[in-house]
């Protein structure tokens, strides 16, 4: 009897102390088995604001730096073609299965030859169905010297068979104290000779593609703001067209106005001086 | 303390254990279930919570400017002029236009923005940036492109500038993150400037 209350004492103890140990062990295996709210923090605070100063990745930093140690002697010799999206990201998606991804690799290629025939080097920022990241592409400009970069869009929108040019809206030029460029605003610096670029080509398309705008419209847009380049976007209209044929066609258009647009801006292009100088 | 109690205790704990080793992974999927259906519910009240704010019959009736697609040019906005009960107090006063403006004009070709796209909160910081948090469905509905994205983002800037003064930039947070981009080109990681005069309109006497 003395017994039996003992052990129900014993066990009225034990078992509240067991059940504890287990929630205690339950609550640890639970938080140990939920990182991704504490990992997300991270990476979606890196993701937006990438400063020069910080120590990043590789790349962010000294690129952006570099065009500006040697203002004279470079001249545009250099095209960084961006074939958007790609990859997990088809981007503005047709009814008939057109995917902007890969109709602006195929344009790429053919804009590539426009200006290789007008005597330019061209780099792209991919060159199959993969997705680099926004800074990645970024990257690959503003390790040339003497380049200007096109990125290569469809529309999900727009009147068919328009082509519209962008340049990045304002950005505020900061300078960080050791004189560098912080990689977020890259843009900054070249927005002067963004636009004139933008103007050119898109005077070139209004010839060909009626109904698109005489000049470059400005747009916050992404890709451009890390660009430490003459930098614009090129959105053709749109994946609304029945077949990706009615794209195709305006494929040789577009790349020959692209060409002459950067033959035609080549003469005025000219390193900015210096970092917060405007061209 | 005969050992017979003492392995019947163990025995028991050891059952214990086990059981609620099996019962463990099941309990963390309804942990995880409900945190997830607190998490949608949380964006139900807020929707229920935004949505009743929209109009109050007893504000003075004011002719608000609400910023549109254009059925000329689909790459540009125009105003549409609508009589509508404001409240004189800005973050209600910007609930109200961005409420009517989600929920559309007659004619839905020319909507700028998701139909299933709402307000989920909106408050002013002290430099007048409204920061407006909205539902997913804005980025996942939106037509991607550069053309699509501006003119979603400057159909709300525009018809903040018009309607509330107090507001100077506009800060985009999609379900209370801070996203890089609206849908693939539009880059939400700064504030978009909403009104370019260089200080606070002070309310018109009588305003308030
Ligand atoms: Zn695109």
């Amino acid at each position: 009897m003395l017994l039996e209350v003992r052990n129900l004492f014993r066990i009225k103890i034990f078992c509240p102390l067991g059940l504890l140990a287990l929630v205690l062990l339950g609550a640890v295996l639970v938080s140990s088995s939920l990182p991704p709210a504490p990992a997300q923090q991270p990476s979606t605070g890196s993701s937006a604001p990438i400063s020069a100063g910080a120590s990043q990745s590789v790349t962010p930093g000294s690129p952006v730096s570099t065009p500006i140690a040697q203002p004279q002697q470079t001249s545009l010799n250099i095209v960084v073609l961006d074939p958007a999206h790609g990859g997990t990201d088809p981007g503005a998606r047709g009814q008939g299965g057109i995917r902007e991804s890969d109709i602006v690799l195929d344009l790429a290629a053919q804009v590539r030859r426009a200006l290789e025939a007008q005597g330019f080097q061209v780099v792209q920022t991919r060159q199959g169905n993969e997705n680099p990241s926004f800074d990645d592409r970024s990257a690959t400009a503003n390790a040339q010297r003497g380049a200007v970069f096109v990125t290569l869009h469809i529309a999900s929108t727009g009147l068919p068979g328009t082509v519209r040019v962008y340049v990045n809206s304002d950005l505020p030029a900061v300078t960080e104290a050791n004189g560098l460029i912080p990689w977020d605003r890259a843009q900054a610096p070249f927005l002067g000779l963004s636009q004139k670029f933008g103007d050119l080509v898109q005077g070139m398309l209004a010839q060909r593609f009626k109904g698109s705008p005489d000049n470059a419209r400005t747009a916050a847009v992404r890709q451009l703001r890390t660009t430490a380049a003459p930098a614009i976007a090129v959105e053709i209209s749109s994946v609304v067209v029945e077949d990706r044929t009615a794209l195709d066609r305006m494929a040789p258009g577009v790349a020959d106005a692209i060409a002459r647009g950067v033959a035609a801006f080549k003469p005025s292009y000219v390193i900015p001086a210096g970092p917060g100088a405007l061209p | 303390m005969t050992p017979r109690w003492k392995v019947g205790l163990i025995g028991g704990l050891i059952i214990a254990v086990v059981a609620a080793a099996i019962y463990f992974p099941i309990l963390r999927r309804r942990v995880k279930r409900a945190a997830r259906l607190q998490q949608q519910s949380e964006e139900q009240a807020r929707r229920e919570l935004t949505q009743p704010v929209t109009i109050n019959p007893g504000d003075p009736r004011v002719k608000t400017k609400l910023f549109w697609g254009s059925d000329t040019d689909d790459s540009t906005l125009v105003p549409v002029t609508v009589e509508l009960p404001l409240s004189n107090d800005p973050v209600l006063r910007s609930k109200q236009v961005l409420n009517t403006l989600f929920a559309g004009p007659v004619d839905a070709d020319l909507r700028t923005l998701p139909p299933d796209a709402v307000l989920l909160e909106l408050y002013i910081l002290p430099d007048g940036t409204a920061v407006a948090d909205f539902s997913e469905a804005l980025a996942t509905s939106i037509p991607s492109g550069i053309v699509s994205e501006q003119l979603a983002v400057d159909s709300i800037a525009r018809t903040l500038e018009a309607n509330v003064p107090q507001v100077q930039r506009l800060k985009i947070l999609i379900h209370g993150q801070e996203m890089e981009t609206l849908a693939g080109h539009l880059d939400l990681t700064g504030t978009f400037i909403v009104n370019t005069k260089p200080a606070q309109t002070p309310p018109k006497p009588g305003n308030r």
